[in-house]
């Protein structure tokens, strides 16, 4: 029962102030995320992203200035009060956005958070890897690394930026031995080729790194935010994927896959 | 999970059920050999029985059977007259042409030759009582919407020679509450049918028997005999009488379904059989809000347990006699008119049962017949009905934490309750009436009054007490609030004097429904399974607490200006500037409004006197009234336009809880069960991929989401794991989806069953997670 009491903020060691005021850009909170790494996570959506996904989840975190400004302290308080919970239950991920547009700010939520005992996860595109320092990668426990495709040209299309440092990034990654969780959004028609499945699948496999792998079917839920933001949403026509579309990836994808 | 009940259905093809004969006479065992004695043979004492008698169990759910080829046959017979039921408009048939009593109707049955236990309400089954002793009207109006008609001579009966309930409430009500009740700044007050909330200790039948019963309450009534003749004294006395009555009523009820209930149960069998008729005779006589079965599989466990540990019976008997009972319980039915599902949709009857929890000294309660319980959910489908409830602790055996998870994932059928939180309170052998309603077993009930409407009291301290909608001068009248801008200290002032003002008209209320219900409607067979001196709640409640909160909190931290009514004066709606914290978020400073709010007022209450003593208490509950409250009252300072729905029992608003689960839940849990000691209702509802991947990393999430919401000091969360889709489907073809279960405020619900109005409310409200 101990392990559900709320803690006191007397045992949690004070964090230093110049780790609780970094500051940095969110665009919003979630205490009880299940789907951005293992068990019940505090979710920490930051702002900005080089990507332009055609089927981004969240539109309006696109861009650092959409965010509330805010430091590592406040957020910290607003965990404090489940950091027991987030320790044996879970811990805190910081996904986007893409988190490293914001990196001292990512690495000094991590740290943060280490301090507490809490795991972190970093959910990124990779694209900007080359930000992500030493001292930001030690204090990661698991990287949610999102690769939006293995053919260069698909990436490009789908995302607008270049698959190469993402790559990069990830062997950065296996070298250091920083688990990986890689993610895939399968959007029919899209990504769903065949070759383009198979040679992420020969990647994901070299890597000695990755844990699993995530195949996230495409879903249309955010098509309310671009209406509101009042831009062209370029998969308006687009189906989710059926069952048995995404079962056939997931089995490509080998044992890890899930 | 799944592959152990495909495999223990595999096992039952393999050994179909024996038929379970009642016993020779020449075989039946001694009631309570083997029974470890104590002081419940000497004294009537199921606690004390269950304390030396229940063995606990901490294993996995792999021996669970599945349902018997009887079962289902039953069942099937029972789905299609649901069927019936619902193409039929919701009532299959009536009993018009007698009113209801413990022996009025001859037996029925579903399916003589399966069933396993029997006895039905009626003669036959699905087929409604008349019960015209808790609101002659009512009863009336329920007929006719229905198309049928009162027997002539019942009416007459009841016009000419026997007052009901519900005239003799009208007869003692000042013009004051008739204006609180017209204008429904407190409503739903059980004045026109049966309060319900109590609970029989239904398992004294089985441990004991009638006659011993009989004998107990002949002795307790003696004891009186020199006790003077004071009204407390008489009236006691001629209660004790009545308990006598329905005793006898009791016995004979069981003896024309061919049982000999005098003496104890002596099998299993019979302890399912004897318990279920104690139930039956209660629902016989009494509509009540809620009719609740209290805390009865564990007690049953005892003589499962002796009868498997004798070779009498096998796991798969074992099951099938629980799913043959909570089919009974699935079953049970009241006549009401239509309008009565606005407020509580779905022809709730709060067959609460609880499962779970744990000894004072911290062993858990938790047996095979807790997971037989809930087994029932997966054998024979969801259902609302019995209000399944367990009672939740951390410390629970993990393996029974992550059935109740992934039963709840499967089925959305169930409710939890923090045990840590109300042992201290209630004991280890407390029942839930009706939602969240704690009470000690046979020792204590409930005079039960519905709520007052938090939301619109706080209009009318801005409207000098006069009605936002009907302009009526309810309230003591002063001047409509008069600044540009509302003060917070300005309108808490008047908001404590219109709460002083509610809560003794409401006292007034429940004090008079209460004395007449005694007098016209006594549960006599209910107070016959009590002690003699029982202690008695007054069960308060509220409604609107989250649209206060955020209204206040607006107030406070924003800048709010009142828009009046060039006619009448009165403040009709408001412009707000900035932002205010909402209730929800683990914000302080909109929840220590929520929390100051309900301190107040439940002090206020406290400040008044009660009928027969009893203790006040109060709940934030709606059930599924959140709606009609909402319908029935203007536009608030927290942004909710007029007509517009609160949020169910303490929940945040629609979508203003903003950072997920677990801030929600703990502005939730930050409401003091010390002042609300009725209980504190949070329904929390998820569609399946936001509670995780996997199943099995589903049912962790859960149950970790569980352990941190109730070691919070949470007090109930109904748990509902569903689609936004599903539930759109089946507004559109309910034909499809009979069995859909939905937690509400409290209880759950067959979807199909809701009003439009409900459902749309359900689907609007937040999915955590639809990110």
């Amino acid at each position: 029962m101990s392990a559900v009491r709320p803690v006191a903020a007397a045992e949690l060691p004070p964090l230093p102030p110049e780790l609780a005021a970094v500051p940095g850009r969110i665009h919003s909170l979630e205490t009880a995320g299940t789907v951005d790494g293992p068990g019940v996570r505090f979710v920490v959506f930051t702002t900005g992203c080089p990507l332009r996904c055609k089927y981004c989840h969240n539109p309006d975190a696109q861009h650092l200035k959409d965010g509330e400004a805010t430091t590592v302290g406040a957020v910290m308080a607003e965990l404090a009060p489940f950091a027991r919970f987030y320790r044996d239950h879970g811990g805190l991920t910081v996904t986007g956005g893409e988190p490293l547009v914001q990196p001292a700010f990512t690495r000094a939520l991590f740290e943060a958070a280490r301090l507490w005992g809490i795991p972190t996860a970093l959910d990124t595109s990779g694209f900007l890897g080359a930000r992500a320092d030493a001292d930001l990668l030690a204090a990661t426990d698991l990287v949610l690394l999102d690769v939006k495709s293995w053919d260069p040209a698909t990436y490009q299309a789908v995302t607008g930026v270049a698959l190469q440092p993402t790559l990069d990034f990830a062997r950065r990654l296996a070298d250091r031995g920083t688990p990986v969780w890689l993610r895939f959004v399968l959007v029919p028609g899209l990504t769903d080729a065949a070759d383009n499945v198979q040679g992420l699948a020969a990647f994901a496999r070299a890597l000695p790194n990755v844990a699993r792998i995530e195949v996230l079917p495409f879903h249309k839920m955010s098509e309310a935010k671009w209406r509101a933001l009042g831009r062209p949403y370029a998969l308006f026509d687009t189906p989710a994927p059926t069952a048995e579309q995404v079962e056939r990836v997931r089995a490509a994808f080998g044992p890890l896959a899930a | 999970m799944h592959d152990t009940m495909t495999q223990t259905r595999a096992e039952r093809e393999a050994h179909p059920p024996q038929p379970e004969a009642a016993p020779e006479a020449g075989e039946r065992p001694e009631p309570w050999a083997g029974f470890v004695p104590g002081r419940w043979q000497r004294h009537i004492d199921v606690r004390d029985f269950i304390q030396k008698n229940v063995v606990g169990y901490a294993g996995e759910a792999d021996f669970l059977a599945g349902p018997s080829a009887r079962t289902q046959a039953v069942w099937r017979r029972i789905a299609e007259l649901l069927e019936a039921e619902r193409a039929n408009g919701g009532v299959l048939d009536v009993a018009a042409d007698v009113g209801s009593s413990i022996l009025a109707h001859a037996p029925g049955y579903i399916d003589r030759e399966r069933e396993l236990i029997v006895g039905l309400q009626t003669d036959a089954p699905l087929k409604r009582a008349v019960m015209p002793a808790g609101g002659l009207r009512l009863a009336e109006q329920a007929l006719a919407a229905y198309g049928f008609e009162m027997d002539p001579a019942l009416r007459e009966v009841f016009r000419l020679y026997r007052k009901d309930h519900n005239s003799a409430v009208f007869d003692a009500y000042t013009e004051e509450i008739l204006a609180c009740r017209r204008n429904g700044i407190v409503t739903g007050l059980p004045d026109a049918y049966g309060r319900g909330r109590i609970i029989g200790d239904y398992r004294r039948v089985a441990l004991y028997g009638v006659a011993r019963l009989i004998r107990d309450k002949r002795h307790q009534k003696a004891e009186l005999d020199h006790a003077g003749g004071d009204d407390a004294t008489i009236r006691l006395r001629e209660e004790l009488a009545e308990q006598l009555r329905a005793l006898a009523e009791l016995s004979e009820m069981a003896r024309r379904y061919g049982f000999d209930i005098d003496r104890p149960a002596a099998t299993a069998h019979e302890a399912v059989q004897w318990l279920y008729f104690g139930y039956l005779a209660a629902v016989k006589e009494q509509n009540g809000a809620a009719m609740s079965l209290g805390r009865v599989s564990s007690f049953l466990d005892a003589y499962i347990a002796r009868d498997l540990a004798a070779g009498r019976l096998d796991e798969a008997g074992a099951q099938e006699l629980i799913d043959d009972f909570v089919i009974k319980l699935r079953i049970v039915r009241f006549l009401r008119p239509p309008e009565y599902n606005a407020l509580f949709s779905g022809d709730p009857t709060w067959v609460t049962e609880c499962i779970g929890g744990l000894r004072e000294d911290g062993r858990p309660l938790v047996t095979r017949t807790s997971y037989r319980f809930l087994q029932t959910l997966h054998n024979l489908g969801a259902a609302p009905e019995p209000n399944l409830t367990v009672l939740w602790s951390p410390d629970l055996p993990a393996p029974f934490k992550r059935f109740c998870a992934a039963t709840s994932i499967a089925t959305s059928a169930l409710q939890y309750e923090n045990d840590d939180l109300m042992r201290p309170y209630w004991g280890d052998d407390y029942g839930i009436a009706c939602c969240v309603s704690a009470m000690k077993l046979g020792k204590q009930m409930q005079f039960f009054g519905a709520r007052a409407n938090l939301a619109k009291a706080l209009l009318y301290a801005l409207n000098g007490g006069r009605d936002e909608i009907s302009g009526e001068q309810v309230g003591p009248p002063c001047s409509v609030y008069e600044g540009a801008v509302l003060d917070y200290d300005a309108v808490m002032e008047r908001y404590e004097r219109t709460l002083d003002w509610l809560a003794r008209v409401y006292s007034e209320a429940m004090n008079t429904i209460h004395a007449m219900h005694d007098r016209y409607d006594y549960e006599r067979l209910e107070m016959a399974l009590h002690d003699r001196d029982v202690f008695r709640t007054m069960a308060y409640g509220v409604a609107g607490l989250s649209v206060v909160a955020d209204s206040l909190s607006a107030i406070k931290h924003a800048t709010v200006r009142p828009v009046r009514d060039p006619d009448s004066g009165l403040i009709v709606d408001f412009e707000t500037e900035g932002e205010a914290p909402a209730f929800g978020n683990n914000d302080e400073r909109v929840d220590a409004i929520a929390v100051e709010v309900l301190e107040r007022f439940m002090a206020l209450l406290r400040a008044n006197p009660t009928y027969r003593e009893a203790e006040p208490t109060l709940s934030v509950l709606t059930i599924t009234s959140n709606v009609v409250y909402g319908k029935a009252t203007g536009t608030t300072p927290d942004g909710r336009k007029r007509g517009e729905p609160f949020a169910p029992g303490a929940n945040p608003m629609h979508g203003r809880d903003r950072k997920g689960a677990l801030a929600a839940a703990a502005s939730v849990a930050k409401l003091p069960y010390e002042q609300a000691q009725d209980g504190i209702s949070y329904t929390f509802s998820i569609v399946p991929p936001a509670l995780g991947k996997s199943a099995d990393e589903r049912v962790e999430n859960l149950t970790a989401l569980l352990d941190a919401y109730f070691g919070r000091g949470g007090h109930h969360i109904n748990v509902n794991v569903l689609n936004r889709e599903t539930l759109l489907e089946a507004m559109a073809h309910p034909e499809r989806y009979p069995q859909l279960t939905i937690r509400v405020s409290g209880y759950a619900v067959n979807f199909i069953k809701l009003t439009r109005e409900q459902q749309e409310d359900v689907i609007a409200r937040t999915f955590h997670g639809a990110m």
